[in-house]
Parts: C-alpha cells; structure tokens; sequence
C-alpha cells in the first residue's frame, strides 16, 4: 500500500461548474482523489459524467466562460494549481503533467509536420537547443514503436494512421519525463487490436518512466487490465473508488454493480440475459441536492431522495457515496 | 436445432468504389470495400457480422439493402434477386427488409416529430400503392411500436433533440418495425450508446426477434456485444469473411489467425483474468482494400503465415459442420 508521501497530486473537494441558458452544469461537484507515485488511476463513468471535466480543472484547461472552478483544491506537491499564474502553470503543463486525448486526429495541428510540434514542446521544456531536441524526438517516436522515425518525423499528420497517430501523442506526452500523464479515453476512437497494441505501449513505458497515469475510459475492460486504482463517477461526482481488485470483486454502490452487470462479456456464458440499469443518466442541469442516482437504483430508500450520502472510507482503501453503508441515516 | 427456411442468401457479392484517376490518365482505381462474400440467413436467426473498421462490414449490409447497388454477385431475399430488380419492383421486394442504422442522431431527420418519422415507412409504401392503411391505422401502429420499444406514446409529437441517445435509437427500431419486416440490418446499432443504455437496447432486440420472429444481420466491432446477440458469427477482413461459424463453436475454438487475434485482444472486465492473459498482439495496422491482393488478405499481419499464403489466395474449407474457415492451415 503506498503510502502519503507518495501522493504526488491531491484532488480536494473539486468543484467546476458551467453556466448555460438552461442553468448552471454542475459538471464535477466535489471530487476528490489521490494520486501516488507511478500509479495507474482509473476514472470510468458514461458519457456526461464528468471525466474529461474533471481532468481538464486538473491541468487548468477549463474555457473560462462559462466555465468556473467553483470551489476546491489541487494540490501538486503540496502546491495549488488553482492558485498559480498562468505564467507557473505553464512549466507544469505539458512538462510535469501531460495529457493525450481521444481523438489524435484533432489534437495534433494539421498544418504542421510532427517534427515541429514536437521541438516546441521539448525545447520549451527541457531547454535544450533544436537539433537536441529533434534527436530527442526521434528517440521518443522510436520508443513508442513507431518504424523508421528519421524519416516519419518531418511527415504530416494525416500521413499516419490512427494507430500511429496516437502513437505520437504518447510520444510527446511523455517527451518531458512528465511525473503524471493524463489519457483521456486515449484508445476509444481505435479498434480493438490496435488498442491492445496502445494499452500495452502505455503500460510499458510509463512503467518503464515511473510516470504515474490518470486514465479516463468508458470501457471496464480497458480499466480491468490497466489501473491499479478505480474511480466510478456518475453525475458529477465520484460514487465509489478503491483498489481496481477489490472493486471488480466486491462492487458496493449500486451503479457500479449495475454497470459491471450491464457489460457483456466474452468469458460467461452465453445465454444468459444482460441485466440493464433501468432509465437513464440524468441531466447534470440543476440536479436536486439528493443522490443522483436514485431514480434508477433498486435499492433507493426514502433518504436518497432527501439528501446527498456522505463520503464514506471502508478501509482496505475503499470509499463508497451510498446511504446503504453510512450510519447515521 | 431444425434448419429452418432460408431468407436471405448472399452469394459472391462484390462491392468496388471507383476512387480519383479514370478519364484522361487511363488508369482506374478502386476501392475494393467487400471482394466477394457468401453466406445464408435462416428464418429467426441472428448472424453476427464483426470486423475492424474499414472491413466492409457496413458496405455489405448496405450492398444487401440496395442502397449501394453491388458491383458483381446476387442478393437473394426469399429467392427473388435483389440486384437484378428495377425500381417499383425492388421497392416492393424490399418491404420485408428494413435497416437501424448507427448514429442515432444523423439517421433521424430532426425536422421531424419522432411519429411522423416512425409512421414515414408505412406512408411511403402507401404512396406507392403497395401498403393501404388509413391516417388512424397508422397512428395506431405508432402508438403500439412507440410502447412496444419501451417510449411513451406521449412523445408522438416531440423531436429528436428532446430524447437520449438511448431514446433516439428506439425511434430508429420503432422506424425499422414499421412495416412488420421479416430481415432487419442492423449497422452497429448499439456502438454510439453507454455501457447501461446498451445492455437495454441489446435485450430489446432479443425480445422484438422472440415476439416478431425477426431475422437479423447485426453487426458490430465489440466480439462481446455479438457473442450476447448472435446465433452465427462471421468474421470480416479486408472486405472477405474469414471465418464463420455457431456463436459458441467460433468463441470456444476459433481457427483463423485473425479470429484468434481479435478474440484475445478484447479486454474482459476482470482484473484477475486480465493480468493472466496472453495477448496476441499483431503488428501494423490494417492495410488499405485499394489494391488486388493475389494472396491472403490478412499475410501482412498474420502472426502463423506461410510462403504460399502470399501468392495463391487460401481457400474456404468446411472445418467441422457449420464452422468453415479461409485459411492455408486448415
């Protein structure tokens, strides 16, 4: 078990919201996590949930307006990231934390070769003069398994496939030594034998770099092979985390045990019927102060309509929002 | 099981887009999306249709639906040709087969409320003299298909923004429902949907094939999602089917290369069994279907490849009943 000096970032009561003509989007309302050295943190939940949200406050990358840090904490090293100029949190963006995204195609400029996006970030980062910095590239590109790198560099980004492409996206994230790398579904948009190829590029080399990974996904799947922590968000706000084991095992909130019922999956066996969660996400717009998930729970009681279920810490490293495991109802 | 009647029966169907080139430097290219496939579709049963991207899976069902007309090979739905019919005939042949598309919000005209766009088949068809119901006739099909997908007949009158994703795909399957079909194409109906919503929309397909007899060719990327809804599973490659077989034989005992490859690259959510798997993993990505491949398709990936599986093209071999295979090892 690790323990707190390792906690590299700490996620205190996060709040972000939107305002929108329908109201104000409680996006992520009060999330609240710790990240250890090399550790791989999983944050999985459906679309809307809040995960990319979540991590976009993380590195300071809200569009603001309309969006707004309503309220928390990030601590990085003990610092907080809210409280930075964006001067400060530019020496940490990109360079200490990194972040890839789902779709390679959009987050890499089209106009430029590979090799010029790159440079910027190596030269800024690390200070090294530009032909340093190309070799140092070079180098990245030919750890994350990409053929003939000299040459690929100088080429444009549509002249890589989707495999490739996400390829570099590791590669450049992780061209600073960064201590944590955010992926943000990185491996949704490619089809399965090529994830499997991604997953274990990730794996290898931010095991290899000691870099610690926040991994947001759709897929309990991806999660199950990767992370050494989980995180289940739901509407906003985290409804369950622990050690990845202990969770698929032993799933206490009712969502998460829903959502791990609702996956088909190639090892049961057929025939069985899939059990579905009844009704749908709700919408993140002036969502009552009461459990947001009770209008699909089986086992909803008169007090989630009421009220919000506390945070509560189990031990073994686990923490469960249910009203099912707190005390005082 | 009985083998029961043959509905549709697909044989060597090719699908070829011509792409740039042509005119004026002589030279043609092609797209060569699905390069002859064959297989049959039984009464009631569900053949499951999975690939990667790019692998023809959505062209052959399109190619089947006449919306691309193919460029060589028959279409037999209940022994008729699809490819050879002419308009009004082939829009009368095609009444008993219908489609649910992917994206729930391109396949849904957001101009249109969701019962006018459940009742547009069923008003078509009466249009073309084929179908004769009254204006209540219909509403009262909308009503029942709205119910019976699990909508509210109360939001007849909204439009596609005001429902869910989950919502929307209903209205495409209450559309595809319309005019009682016997063949339904389903073109990864589930994929753009949320792990919650998806276990709904997949058992709902198995209740309507119960309740209505219906025969699907679904299709999808996720082996688990066609290993919870098919009875027959075929494997795509490079616009080719390199494997087919019963849902259970080909997920317990795959044979091709690839089949084996997919398989063990589907992550399975359980931590345990996850970190003991040996994964298959294949180098490169899939190639581009632009070129005649005088070989096996699948030779510049395939992990167990042979020399002769570059030159001579491997041929279909029934491996046991029912479980046929494309592959030189066999």
């Amino acid at each position: 078990m690790a323990t707190n000096d390792d906690i590299i970032l700490q996620v205190k009561d996060l709040r972000t919201y939107f305002n929108t003509d329908e109201g104000i989007v409680k996006a992520v309302d009060g999330v609240t996590f710790n990240l250890h050295k090399g550790e791989t943190l999983g944050i999985v939940g459906e679309s809307g949930s809040g995960k990319s949200v979540t991590n976009l406050s993380v590195i300071n990358m809200i569009p603001s307006p309309p969006g707004r840090i309503a309220g928390g904490e990030i601590l990085y090293h003990g610092k907080d990231l809210l409280k930075m100029s964006k001067h400060e949190i530019r020496q940490i963006r990109g360079n200490k934390i990194a972040m890839i995204f789902q779709d390679p195609m959009t987050s890499l400029n089209p106009f430029l070769r590979v090799s010029t996006q790159m440079v910027e970030t190596i030269v800024l980062h690390q200070g090294l003069d530009k032909k340093a910095a190309k070799e140092k590239a070079i180098e990245m590109l030919k750890l994350a398994g990409i053929p003939a790198p000299e040459k690929r560099i100088d080429q444009y980004p549509h002249q890589f496939s989707g495999g490739m492409r996400q390829r570099v996206m590791i590669a450049m994230g992780l061209s600073c030594n960064p201590e944590i790398l955010i992926a943000d579904e990185p491996t949704s948009a490619l089809d399965v034998t090529i994830q499997a190829q991604i997953l274990e590029l990730m794996k290898d080399l931010t095991e290899r770099l000691g870099t610690a990974v926040i991994l947001i996904t759709h897929s309990l799947g991806v999660v199950a092979g990767t992370c050494d922590t989980l995180c289940v968000m739901y509407a906003g706000r985290f409804v369950e985390s622990g050690p990845t084991d202990l969770i698929f095992e032993s799933p206490m909130h009712p969502y998460t045990q829903g959502l791990i019922r609702s996956v088909p999956r190639l090892d049961h066996k057929s025939g069985e019927r899939l059990s579905s969660i009844r009704g749908q996400p709700p919408n993140v717009i002036d969502l009552p102060d009461c459990c947001p998930f009770y209008p699909r729970c089986d086992k909803a009681m008169d007090i989630c309509k009421k009220k919000y279920p506390a945070w509560k810490t189990l031990g073994n490293g686990r923490t469960v929002g249910c009203w099912l495991y707190s005390e005082d109802k | 099981m009985a083998e029961s009647e043959i509905l549709l029966e697909v044989k060597n169907l090719k699908m070829h887009f011509p792409t740039g080139g042509g005119f004026l430097s002589g030279k043609k290219s092609f797209i060569y999306a699905v390069d002859g496939i064959d297989f049959v579709l039984r009464k009631g049963e569900t053949l499951g249709l999975v690939g990667e991207s790019g692998c023809g899976k959505s062209t052959t069902a399109r190619a089947i639906a006449q919306l691309y007309r193919p460029t060589s090979g028959e279409v037999l739905l209940n022994g008729k040709d699809l490819t050879k019919l002419k308009d009004k005939e082939l829009i009368a042949a095609r009444k008993g087969m219908q489609m649910v598309f992917q994206d729930p919000y391109a396949s849904l005209n957001p101009r249109m409320t969701a019962g006018d766009i459940i009742a547009e088949p069923m008003r078509i068809y009466n249009g073309h003299g084929i179908l004769s119901l009254s204006t209540q006739e219909m509403d009262e099909r909308v009503e029942q298909l709205m119910e019976r997908v699990g909508l509210s007949r109360f939001f007849k009158n909204r439009f596609p923004h005001e429902f869910s994703g989950g919502q929307r795909q209903r209205i495409g399957i209450a559309r595809a429902l319309a005019l009682r079909p016997e063949l339904v194409l389903c073109d990864e109906p589930v994929s753009a949907l949320d792990v919650s919503i998806q276990a709904q929309i997949l058992n709902l397909f198995k209740d309507l094939q119960e309740e209505f007899g219906l025969t699907y060719l679904f299709i999808a990327h996720d082996l688990a999602v066609i290993e919870y809804i098919s009875t027959r599973v075929a494997v795509m490659y490079l616009g080719t089917i390199v494997e087919m077989a019963n849902s259970a034989d080909l997920y317990r005992n795959p044979l091709h290369p690839y089949t084996q490859a997919l398989l063990s690259a589907v992550p399975i959510p359980d931590p345990k069994i996850e970190r003991q798997r040996k994964r298959i993993i294949l180098t490169g990505d899939v190639p581009s279907p632009d070129k005649v491949r005088p070989g096996c398709p699948f030779y510049d990936r395939c992990w167990k490849r042979m020399d002769h599986c570059q030159s001579s093209k491997p041929p279909v071999k029934e491996v046991e009943p029912g479980h046929q295979v494309t592959c030189f090892l066999y």
